[in-house]
């Protein structure tokens, strides 16, 4: 059967690593402070006779390709097309962290929210309504402990119906102001035209709204050329360095 | 507006580009986006999450009132650097000996060993007063302090400190010109120099990076702790009181970590007001909630990841540099050994800086990595013929000191250790980050200039107080 590809995104420290060590049994050096991550470690684990290669991609706030460690996350998920996105957020953080979360889905239907530390949310008293959640924003939703291995399975299962295209999230779309939203339209179709259904039309649309010139040299680079970001994956966690 | 840009078709991802631009009228709609995610997912929560006491969440941040406070933070900070050295330095000193002397005694088992099969003494030079000896001496002086100092090290980054210290310095970097990340970076290199210049990635402005780049190399990374903390309790506590040596030894890293500090600094001054020309750009900094770290699993983890594999690099390098001093120290051409030849070469130069010949070659033998400077030095010394039994710390400062070393010798050695260039696997991390020959080059100039240039004040003003 062919490995599924799993990418890991989300905020600083929210416990991407850790989660990345639980499923992998490798150790990728972990830190209680944001941005320990900057390259992305690759992994292998099975589960339920599903091969996966999962990915830590950098924790960043946002995916404007703002600085290198934001470029890196986003042109993984944007011309690797992983097979899940599993953005991890912080439940004692949830809206900010839902900020990184809508931006995602704005690139890509193939993701599953993973809400960690909820030990942590539990003992402050924070009660997430997760039925709420994932009828509002239209895609799965899993709370964890990456630390204490607490939902795992649960985060899987879910992981695994996106992966198998059993269920396939619809995201629900930000809606912008209308003019935003005007323009986009108009850009739609010519971005359609030009680059096909290879990238997400109005996410592009809205990219070149915003002036994003580093995602046109992204896009022209021969057609987008995955190689190039291969090259940046370390392999088994973090050879590189005393 | 919208008339002709209905009609029109552009043909290319450029043209396309500047229809979008045309269509945003120049301005930026950036604000207007990001101000809308944040109404969706302020709406969504509000919904979907329930606190049940606002108090509670807020507790968590009680401990940063006091660990960022404008007063308190700076002295916290200096007390909890020096607290770590001290246990670093008072648990190591015996580990350390037992591992000496335990060598030792393997020792006379080898040497009676070849006596017994009557093995040629070039063998048993090459073999045992070069090879073991060597990786014995890396291994007894080497690891019980990082067997201490990295573990500590790792709990405090895990419970998380290492923001805090960021906030605190941040005011500094920021008036020295940098980006207050900067200091995250900076404190990230007292782990290893070469991963913090790859976290330079998280700051956006170029300019700032690039001094976080040239400057990282200040702080004392891994290679280099075990230097600065063996010559500091040889050398540095010499006239005190025995109850107050480690104290003192103590105080004199933190010196030696303050004078980094002061040196990143000041070249961040420098260059941002001469090549890197440039405002501070905003940022945020996350203060994430301080967590009990797993205690058990991150000393064990610090101690296989860091301590263990330091000591497998010094030691891949340092059995075969064994080999290579002890044959070259017993080589002799003309009146002296090639080493010899090669030191006395350096000498006029390295006694200006008040080092010697040795010192000098082993800081360039030791370019792949600051692991080995001290390995290469000491075997340098024990093959030019001063031949002293290893079995405890205090012979090892015979050595030194039947090589001429005072006090100042090894203060200069300590001072180069911390400013001389980046090693090897750092000035790769830089060219490949940075992909310029230029910067990369500047990054192992600016700090040799300046470390020559202290060690010589520092050993012009000490001859003219005549303080040696």
């Amino acid at each position: 059967m062919m490995e599924k590809t799993i990418a890991l995104a989300g905020n600083p420290n929210t416990g991407k690593s850790t989660l990345f060590n639980a499923l992998t049994g490798l150790s990728q050096h972990t830190g209680n402070w944001a941005g320990k991550t900057v390259t992305m470690a690759a992994g292998h684990f099975e589960y339920q006779g599903q091969a996966y290669r999962i990915i830590d991609l950098p924790g960043t706030y946002s995916l404007y390709s703002n600085s290198t460690d934001e470029e890196v996350a986003r042109n993984y998920i944007i011309l690797e097309q992983p097979d899940v996105t599993v953005v991890v957020l912080d439940a004692t953080s949830l809206e900010r962290n839902l900020n990184l979360a809508l931006q995602v889905m704005e690139m890509t239907n193939r993701v599953v929210l993973c809400i960690n530390l909820i030990d942590e949310a539990m003992r402050l008293g924070v009660r997430i309504d997760v039925a709420k959640l994932q009828e509002r924003l239209g895609v799965p939703v899993a709370t964890i402990s990456a630390r204490k291995k607490i939902g795992i399975d649960g985060l899987l299962e879910k992981v695994g119906q996106v992966a198998s295209g059993q269920l396939i999230p619809e995201p629900a779309p930000i809606v912008y102001s209308r003019e935003i939203e005007e323009k986009i339209k108009m850009l739609e179709p010519h971005v359609v035209r030009l680059l096909g259904n290879r990238f997400p039309p109005r996410w592009v649309a809205l990219r070149l709204l915003d002036g994003d010139t580093d995602l046109i040299s992204t896009l022209k680079s021969p057609a987008g050329a995955p190689a190039a970001e291969a090259g940046e994956v370390m392999q088994l966690g973090n050879a590189s360095c005393h | 507006m919208g008339t002709p840009l209905a009609t029109e078709k552009p043909d290319s991802l450029d043209a396309l580009y500047a229809m979008a631009q045309r269509l945003a009228n120049g301005e930026s709609i950036r604000d207007e986006i990001v101000g809308d995610i944040y109404r969706a997912t302020h709406s969504i929560c509000h919904e979907a999450v329930k606190y049940e006491d606002k108090k509670r969440l807020e507790q968590t941040y009680r401990l940063d009132r006091i660990v960022t406070s404008p007063i308190w933070g700076f002295p916290i900070m200096l007390a909890i650097l020096g607290v770590v050295f001290w246990l670093t330095i008072a648990g190591a000193n015996v580990p350390s000996s037992m591992l000496a002397s335990f060598f030792g005694v393997i020792e006379d088992y080898l040497t009676a060993g070849f006596q017994a099969v009557h093995a040629p003494d070039w063998l048993y030079g090459v073999l045992v007063l070069g090879l073991y000896r060597g990786t014995s001496w890396v291994v007894s002086v080497m690891l019980p302090p990082m067997a201490i100092f990295f573990p500590i090290f790792a709990l405090l980054e895990n419970f998380g400190y290492l923001p805090r210290v960021a906030f605190n310095m941040d005011r500094l970097f920021k008036s020295s010109g940098g980006h207050g990340k900067q200091a995250l970076t900076m404190s990230m290199g007292f782990g290893c120099n070469a991963a913090a210049i790859l976290s330079t990635r998280i700051i956006e402005s170029p300019r700032e990076r690039m001094i976080a780049i040239l400057t990282n190399n200040f702080v004392p990374c891994n290679g280099r702790w075990p230097t600065l903390i063996l010559l500091a309790s040889l050398f540095m506590a010499a006239g005190v009181a025995s109850q107050y040596t480690t104290l003192v030894t103590a105080l004199v890293l933190m010196g030696m970590v303050l004078i980094g500090i002061v040196v990143t600094l000041a070249v961040s001054w420098i260059l941002s007001k001469t090549a890197l020309r440039g405002v501070p750009t905003h940022y945020t900094l996350e203060l994430p909630p301080f967590r009990k770290p797993q205690i058990l699993k991150t000393v064990l983890l610090a101690s296989k990841d860091k301590s263990l594999s330091v000591l497998n690099r010094a030691i891949i390098v340092a059995a075969p540099a064994g080999v290579i001093t002890w044959i070259l120290g017993n080589i002799t051409v003309g009146d002296a050994s090639i080493l010899a030849h090669m030191a006395s070469f350096f000498d006029p130069f390295a006694h200006a800086l008040g080092l010697d010949g040795y010192i000098i070659m082993a800081f360039l033998l030791g370019l792949p990595a600051n692991e080995i400077v001290l390995p290469i030095l000491l075997m340098g010394y024990l093959s030019s013929g001063a031949m002293v039994d290893l079995e405890s710390t205090a012979n090892i400062k015979n050595i030194f000191l039947a090589h001429g070393w005072t006090w100042l010798t090894a203060l200069n050695m300590m001072l180069f250790s911390l400013l001389h260039y980046p090693c090897g696997t750092t000035l790769f991390t830089i060219y490949k980050e940075t992909k310029s020959v230029k910067w990369t080059v500047l990054s192992a100039a600016i700090p040799l200039c300046i470390a020559i240039a202290v060690t010589y004040a520092t050993t012009q003003i000490a001859y003219a107080f005549g303080w040696v």
